[in-house]
């Protein structure tokens, strides 16, 4: 029988599409920590950290009734059972992760270099994509690429709001969990592999760009 | 000209300090913590004060009155920070042209080529900051301080962790700074050396405020309290009394370290008045016999110097004398009446 390959290919999809997405809202969210106090900071925060936290059928029973077609944000953006909702649970998993340790490598720059940066005419966005992101990007990379690997294998909440449709949302987990259910071990097996190489790659690249060290 | 009237409070500290400062270097010379780096901060905008101005070339950058605070990459202050803050990411050029984005390519090319071929740098324009050593870092700091053309020059302890070698290729650079810019440069230093070797005019703090405005020779000549005194390190403090006062003769009989001794006049003090006077410890002398304005004295230790041997008679009493002075014997130590200066507070 000849292994059906997309729920890998569309996992893939997921985790690359959620990664970035979660990159961009992350740094941004994590510069805005930094540089700014503003009301409700704290509260922010821990929002964003929640679905670290949170039991991940939990989290996708409130979005399945957020999302629903019953509420006005499900009829303008009807996502779920979509490829889509699969991208939106594996992001809400990876920006935790992404947000923290943007932060913290943000934080943990010499704040000198940002303020010569100022005192050279440097604008607020210039001192970020010139000074404060190259400074940063060795931690931040080693983050995305295990927030990466945690969108790749997220199952519960991807399950609860994406389903599990052959085809069209099964990722690689799911497809899994099927394989097991139904006696189907060798795709089981298959996928099993699969997964746990690509793991071991992103979480041995998260690794080497932890550890090499940043020009001082 | 700059002018800083500013104040700021912290959790144990209150800074409040009030100078001017026209072309030329001004040292910002006192101990470590006296806030002489916050005022930098302050002009340069990295710290917003409580309250106060700051004008440069009666150009407003800050001004609590009318809620003025110009950004800091508004304020045209070319900022030289003690740990010369060189983007360690970026080549020495790239550092350079970093702080000069809007400039036609030819032109940021002609200014960057002129200005490490002036530091002495232009062999090293493609080089990290992590391969240049700690002098070469100094100057292409400084150099890309003058790539925005400011208006001041900040210098933040630029001799700090330097050895005498690179202190005088410092001082040169500076130097020749203070020749071709015709703008302030504030440079923040502890070290004494600095303050006579830089400084056209020196503004003395203490913690939190600015004690005395001078030139190093003033300074040098009467550093008018004995806090200034304290902080330039090599004068000897003496407890006094008023014996007599002569404003005919401009002179004054005191008793010093146990001795009836001529001194200036000093203006404004009253017979029996206690003071405090101060004496450089070159312009004591070694004598080997008793004489006036002269106390007997022991030898407690010697520092011999290239020049001249720095003598320790204890109780305070410093003198550096000539490497040939003669030591043997029973010894007196002169404090010529010239020598002895009046301090306040």
């Amino acid at each position: 029988m000849p292994i059906d390959w997309f729920p890998l290919w569309l996992s893939l999809e997921v985790a690359c599409t959620a990664t970035v997405l979660s990159l961009v809202a992350g740094l941004a969210l994590a510069w805005l920590f930094v540089n700014k106090r503003f009301p409700g900071r704290d509260m922010l925060d821990a929002l964003i950290t929640l679905p670290l936290a949170l039991p991940p059928t939990v989290l996708g029973y409130y979005l399945l009734v957020v999302l629903s077609r019953s509420t006005g944000l499900g009829v303008i953006f009807p996502l779920l059972f979509t490829a889509k909702a699969a991208v939106l649970a594996a992001m809400l998993h990876s920006l935790p992760l992404l947000v923290k340790s943007a932060r913290a490598s943000l934080e943990n720059i010499d704040r000198g270099y940002e303020q010569a940066a100022r005192s050279l005419g440097a604008d607020e966005w210039r001192v970020f994509w010139r000074i404060s992101l190259p400074l940063a990007r060795r931690p931040i990379a080693a983050a995305a690429a295990l927030a990466f690997a945690r969108s790749l294998g997220d199952f519960g909440t991807t399950l609860m709001i994406a389903g599990d449709i052959p085809g069209r949302t099964q990722t690689a987990s799911v497809a899994i969990f099927d394989a097991v259910n139904s006696g189907n071990t060798t795709l089981a097996r298959v996928l099993v592999l699969a997964v746990s190489v690509l793991t071991a790659a992103v979480v041995y690249l998260a690794n080497w760009l932890e550890s090499r060290r940043r020009p001082s | 000209m700059i002018q800083v009237r500013i104040s700021k409070a912290f959790p144990s500290f209150l800074l409040e300090v009030e100078f001017e400062a026209g072309p030329g270097v001004t040292v910002l010379f006192g101990p470590s913590g006296a806030g002489k780096t916050l005022t930098l901060d302050s002009i340069a905008g990295m710290m917003q004060p409580d309250s106060g101005r700051i004008l440069l070339n009666d150009r407003i950058l800050y001004d609590s009155g009318a809620h003025v605070s110009l950004p800091a990459r508004a304020r045209r202050c070319g900022y030289v920070f003690q740990n010369y803050a060189l983007f360690p990411h970026m080549t020495l050029w790239e550092n350079l042209a970093f702080a000069a984005p809007d400039l036609a390519r030819l032109e940021r090319h002609r200014k960057i080529g002129e200005l490490l071929e002036r530091f002495g740098l232009a062999a090293l324009a493609g080089r990290l900051p992590m391969e240049l050593s700690g002098g070469q870092k100094q100057r292409g700091s400084i150099a890309r301080a003058l790539m925005t053309e400011p208006e001041i020059l900040l210098l933040d302890e630029p001799a700090r962790g330097l050895d005498l070698h690179l202190k005088q290729d410092l001082y040169s650079v500076i130097g020749e700074l203070r020749k071709s810019l015709k703008i302030p440069v504030l440079l923040v230093t502890h070290g004494v050396e600095e303050v006579f070797a830089l400084g056209d005019h020196v503004l003395l703090y203490e913690p939190g405020r600015m004690i005395h405005r001078a030139t190093p020779l003033e300074l040098l000549r009467n550093p008018g309290s004995e806090a200034v005194a304290k902080l330039l390190g090599d004068f000897n403090l003496f407890d006094a009394e008023v014996l007599a006062l002569d404003p005919g003769r401009q002179t004054s009989r005191i008793r010093l370290l146990g001795e009836e001794m001529q001194a200036p006049y000093f203006p404004g003090c009253f017979l029996g008045d206690k003071i405090r006077v101060c004496a450089r410890p070159e312009e004591l002398r070694v004598q080997n016999r008793p004489g006036a304005n002269r106390v007997r004295a022991d030898i407690l230790s010697r520092l011999d110097r290239p020049q001249s041997l720095r003598l320790n008679f204890g109780d305070g009493l410093l003198v550096d004398a000539p490497r040939d002075t003669l030591l043997e014997g029973p010894l007196w130590v002169e404090l010529p009446a010239e020598a002895l200066r009046r301090l306040a507070g």
